[in-house]
């Protein structure tokens, strides 16, 4: 029933498919997850920037900022007025200036695509599908042909900036490991190990599948008809992620594309369009020389 | 905050193009982009700019050789080869660790169209440069080998140069980069003709004039499938032909439009005129230039605003209902 990304990679009998669970309606927006990744995988200073962006100064996932938490505030929209007062004053009139306020938190990470553009396109063979499932850079392979960072249709991967051989791994390609290297050893990616309201809750992905469809209807039950998962469905453009998210919102609201498709879903049909331009180039050099003095 | 945002005013003067798309509204996370433009900087565009030429050079060179056109193989073996090293230099220099060029070489990968690349670089190049090594005037026993084998290289390299040409369209389409991957029907034929401008601009600008006929018609012919089909294909691409119009790639490719139909027209009037066939020539030249950095430019663009991610991907949600 679920796509085996690994089996179709080559690998035999892989273990389950791991992946994340994010639920941002329980994210209370602590950044514990971009520390301890950063911590776990000596990822290097992404910048001491002020954004003016709420609590958010870190900006967007890239070669240095493996987890990113997204602060969204907005005006709230109950479904039903319960007569509550109101800030201000008892009596006050409403001076329409001040709304009720709501803020969505969302901690970011590599979706580890069923059918990731940055694999295929990979012209190194660096980029690679784990046993796991998920998909990870060898950085001593990645030549930094930078090719993978405009592949990607969610803006995840980067090419790490920086001094050469003060920085490490400057010039390459890095994303989110799915900590690869704590999984060979049982344990649980740093990040979700230190989420403390399992927000980001790591296992096999049909478990987790399963457990984020109990959540939603559970919410939809609770009067909360925005809860919405985006990733979970395997027939989207990207064959289903392998670390998926519950939404409270329209994903763009998030910074998230809202109908992502693997570039190379269409690179077929670009190479017979090469194919045929290639074939119609030396017809006219043919002919330029077959015709007149 | 969540913007809510606008489509941006056309600029003004913009020569009344006419809007593709109605206003649509769409919303992000603080304006930010979805997506990461590519890290490439102006050496790819140059890249594909002089794989072109030397793609369209070989060709041209490899019908002078079988027809009898000395001057003409001469000048285009030596542009092939000339364009080819130069271009793979910028492709080295481009990469972020360029002493790891050769991990390049330990897969091939179909759906990597940058390794597929490289695999047909691999064989061009050497080909180019051994049909150049023939117009060299060695002496003694090398001088012979290099001659006996111009002509079969320079034959090989003529093969393999159409999908030097093509293959980088694919290269800049294989990407989530809005407008490059909305031109993926059309940029194949785009940049065939833009070479094939390319190279015949520079062999009027090189050779004699009574050998440069069949590259007078290579240069009008490229011309003109590059400015058609480049029409066609920002009609089909709506909201993400956008880029193409709007600030420095818009400049780019209006040049590129101006100085291609000039140097075209220019062509196919200076028959007779080694100056305004040099001129023409050169004309052309840049003409392709233009469009290789313009097509570059309109998508790194189209990948630095959420706008040409996130509405066009609803529209097609909307679609599918």
């Amino acid at each position: 029933m679920t796509s085996n990304p690994a089996r179709d990679a080559g690998w035999v009998d892989p273990p389950p498919r791991k992946g994340f669970f994010t639920d941002t309606s329980v994210c209370i927006g602590c950044k514990a997850c971009e520390v301890a990744c950063k911590e776990w995988n000596a990822v290097p200073d992404d910048g001491m920037n002020f954004l003016g962006s709420s609590y958010d100064n870190t900006g967007q996932l890239g070669a240095s900022t493996w987890r990113h938490v997204k602060f969204i505030e907005q005006p709230a929209s109950t479904a039903v007025d319960l007569g509550l007062p109101r800030v201000g004053l008892p009596g006050q009139q409403d001076t329409g200036e001040r709304t009720d306020f709501r803020w969505l938190m969302e901690s970011d990470v590599c979706k580890h695509c069923t059918h990731a553009a940055c694999l295929d396109v990979c012209p190194t063979g660096s980029l690679f599908r784990t046993e796991f499932g998920t998909v990870v850079v060898q950085e001593d392979i990645c030549n930094g042909c930078g090719y993978c960072v405009p592949a990607c249709p969610f803006g995840v991967i980067d090419r790490r900036i920086g001094e050469k051989g003060v920085t490490k791994n400057v010039g390459i390609a890095q994303k989110c490991t799915l900590c690869y290297d704590r999984l060979h050893d049982g344990l649980t990616p740093a990040c979700a190990q230190a989420c403390p309201t399992e927000s980001i809750q790591f296992g096999d992905l049909d478990e987790l599948r399963a457990r984020a469809q109990e959540r939603v209807d559970t919410m939809h039950d609770q009067g909360i008809p925005q809860a919405r998962l985006y990733g979970a469905d395997e027939s989207d453009g990207v064959g289903g992620l392998g670390a998926f998210f519950l939404l409270l919102d329209e994903p763009e609201v998030y910074g998230l594309p809202p109908d992502p498709v693997v570039t190379t879903k269409d690179l077929p049909e670009m190479w017979k369009k090469a194919g045929l331009a290639a074939l119609a180039l030396l017809a006219g050099a043919v002919a330029v020389f077959g015709s007149g003095s | 905050m969540t913007t809510t945002a606008e489509p941006r005013r056309r600029r003004k003067g913009g020569g009344g193009e006419r809007r593709m798309v109605p206003p649509a509204k769409f919303t992000s996370y603080y304006g930010r982009p979805v997506l990461k433009a590519s890290p490439w900087e102006k050496e790819i565009p140059a890249y594909l700019f002089l794989g072109g030429l030397a793609a369209g050079s070989s060709l041209l060179g490899a019908g002078a050789d079988l027809t009898g056109r000395p001057a003409l193989r001469r000048a285009s073996r030596i542009t092939a080869f000339a364009g080819i090293t130069v271009s793979f230099g910028a492709l080295v220099k481009d990469l972020g660790r360029p002493e790891r060029f050769a991990n390049m070489l330990r897969v091939a990968k179909p759906s990597s169209p940058m390794s597929v690349g490289t695999w047909i670089l691999t064989v061009y190049g050497p080909l180019a440069g051994a049909a150049a090594a023939a117009e060299l005037p060695l002496p003694g026993v090398l001088g012979r080998l290099t001659r006996l084998l111009g002509r079969p290289a320079g034959l090989a390299a003529a093969a393999v140069a159409p999908a030097v040409a093509s293959y980088t369209a694919v290269l800049l389409s294989d990407t989530a980069t809005p407008t490059w991957h909305d031109a993926h029907r059309h940029l194949p034929f785009v940049f065939v003709g833009s070479a094939a401008a390319a190279s015949g601009g520079m062999a009027l600008v090189l050779a004699p004039l009574g050998e440069t006929g069949p590259a007078r018609r290579l240069a009008v012919g490229g011309a003109v499938l590059e400015l058609a089909v480049e029409r066609q294909m920002e009609q089909a691409m709506g909201l993400t032909a956008e880029p193409l119009h709007e600030g420095r790639p818009g400049q780019l490719m209006r040049a590129s439009r101006a100085l291609t139909a000039a140097g075209a027209l220019g062509a196919m009037l200076g028959r007779r005129s080694r100056v305004l066939s040099a001129v023409s020539g050169a004309a052309l030249v840049a003409g392709s230039a233009c469009t290789r950095f313009g097509v570059f430019e309109a998508g790194q663009e189209s990948a630095r605003d959420p706008r040409y991610t996130v509405v066009p991907q609803r529209e097609r949600l909307q679609r599918r209902g």
